[in-house]
């Protein structure tokens, strides 16, 4: 019987962030792109005291991982972790993954913070992907006015992604 | 849909815990809550393979007195020296082996070492309140630390979170992320706190609470509370990943 999820409380920043937490991929990794976003509460306040998770497959779509069936690749880490600062800002230096069987490049976020009991998890998906997009499993679930808060935007040095947790706009979360 | 391709992969899937193991995400009796609770519904993600994979963090996240957090200072800090052990297990009781657990608490006071926490309690100058271990072959953890504290915060009038220590766990997959509070047993702290009471089962509330454990007592030197931590588990059969209609 599973233990329960409590919430990160305030402190998390205490216990939870790393050095290398935000660098999924080091500097001048060819490819290499920066997400940055704000995360918004539901007065549309930004949200200091947040931590971001991502997990992701690697630029040609695979896992270091031995669950996956078509085999471990190897040195991916694939997961980054921001907390917010003072201005609800993160940011992931990553690489955009690759596609996977079936599905559209994407990004898993975690997101934890006060006054969340259990996290929320939402996915990043990329523009320019718009025929991928449209024949993903899991944005056709997702209602189609509700979509584009899943698709993060070009910016100068990658993409932004914002996490709206509740109200106008709010980012579709996942049931996982 | 008919347009896509299955993918064919045979992939795990994780089992969907029961009603009431876990906190509502709208839960009004703590009140930070209110504005950060997503109010439409969460949509259904299936387990395919960035939830069936995750992050297989080890021994390289580990400094040197990571898992003793009474000696990461030239002195030692105030309070009760206690051993918090435990196993870190999938729901079918197997152990997660070579799997990073975090932590992190206030001192004895019921301070925490941050630049928000500002109650009138000292901040002990010998004690960080951050620790990390990796579990073993037989998923088993263990931290020597100080007992943390009850401190008041502002959720309703007198309001006192009962003693805790905040656990991170990351199991070895994406669908086991976990993180979770570990009580103390018989706190009389816990009827007035609605962290605590926001899991709705009751049986699942007092997996929250540590069991004092006398036989890891060390004499002259150590109190011990163990602490087991389970995540999900894989249904019975893998299945084939396919798309739905």
């Amino acid at each position: 019987m599973s233990t329960p999820s409590q919430t990160v409380g305030p402190y998390l920043g205490l216990g939870l962030p790393w050095d290398d937490g935000p660098s999924v991929v080091d500097e001048g990794t060819p490819g290499a792109v920066w997400i940055r976003g704000v995360v918004y509460d539901g007065a549309g306040k930004l949200v200091p005291d947040a931590l971001i998770e991502t997990w992701q497959a690697d630029a040609d779509g695979r896992f270091d991982h031995p669950d996956d069936p078509r085999g471990a690749t190897s040195g991916f880490r694939g997961f980054g972790r921001c907390p917010t600062n003072d201005e609800g800002e993160y940011g992931i230096r990553t690489v955009v993954p690759g596609a996977l069987p079936g599905e559209a490049p994407h990004i898993n976020v975690s997101v934890f913070a006060r006054g969340l009991l259990h996290r929320v998890v939402t996915r990043i998906y990329f523009p320019g992907n718009a025929e991928a997009n449209a024949a993903d499993p899991v944005l056709a679930a997702v209602p189609e006015d509700r979509r584009g808060t899943l698709i993060a935007t070009e910016s100068g040095d990658g993409y932004t992604f914002d996490v709206r947790l509740q109200g106008e706009g709010e980012t579709v979360f996942f049931d996982v | 849909m008919t347009a896509l391709s299955d993918s064919g992969l045979i992939l795990p899937r994780y089992r969907r815990d029961p009603e009431g193991t876990h906190p509502p995400l709208d839960s009004p009796g703590y009140k930070s809550t209110g504005l950060r609770h997503p109010k439409q519904p969460l949509v259904l993600l299936p387990h395919k393979l960035t939830e069936i994979t995750g992050p297989l963090l080890g021994p390289g996240r580990l400094g040197e007195f990571d898992n003793d957090l009474t000696r990461q200072h030239p002195e030692e800090p105030q309070g009760q020296r206690i051993i918090v052990h435990g196993r870190l297990l999938d729901g079918d009781g197997r152990p997660v082996p070579n799997s990073l657990v975090e932590l992190w608490q206030a001192n004895a006071g019921g301070r925490y070492k941050h630049v928000w926490d500002n109650w009138p309690c000292p901040v002990d100058p010998n004690f960080d309140g951050v620790g990390r271990a990796v579990t073993d072959s037989e998923g088993r953890y263990e931290f020597t630390t100080i007992k943390p504290g009850a401190y008041p915060w502002k959720n309703h009038d007198n309001a006192w979170r009962p003693a805790h220590i905040h656990f991170s766990v990351f199991g070895t997959a994406f669908t086991q992320r976990l993180v979770t509070q570990m009580y103390f047993p018989d706190d009389p702290l816990f009827s007035q706190d609605p962290i605590f009471n926001s899991v709705p089962d009751e049986k699942a509330r007092q997996r929250m609470v540590s069991r004092f454990d006398l036989s890891r007592t060390v004499p002259e030197w150590a109190l011990a509370f163990e602490f087991d931590i389970v995540l999900r588990g894989r249904e019975a059969t893998p299945f084939e990943d396919e798309e739905d209609e």
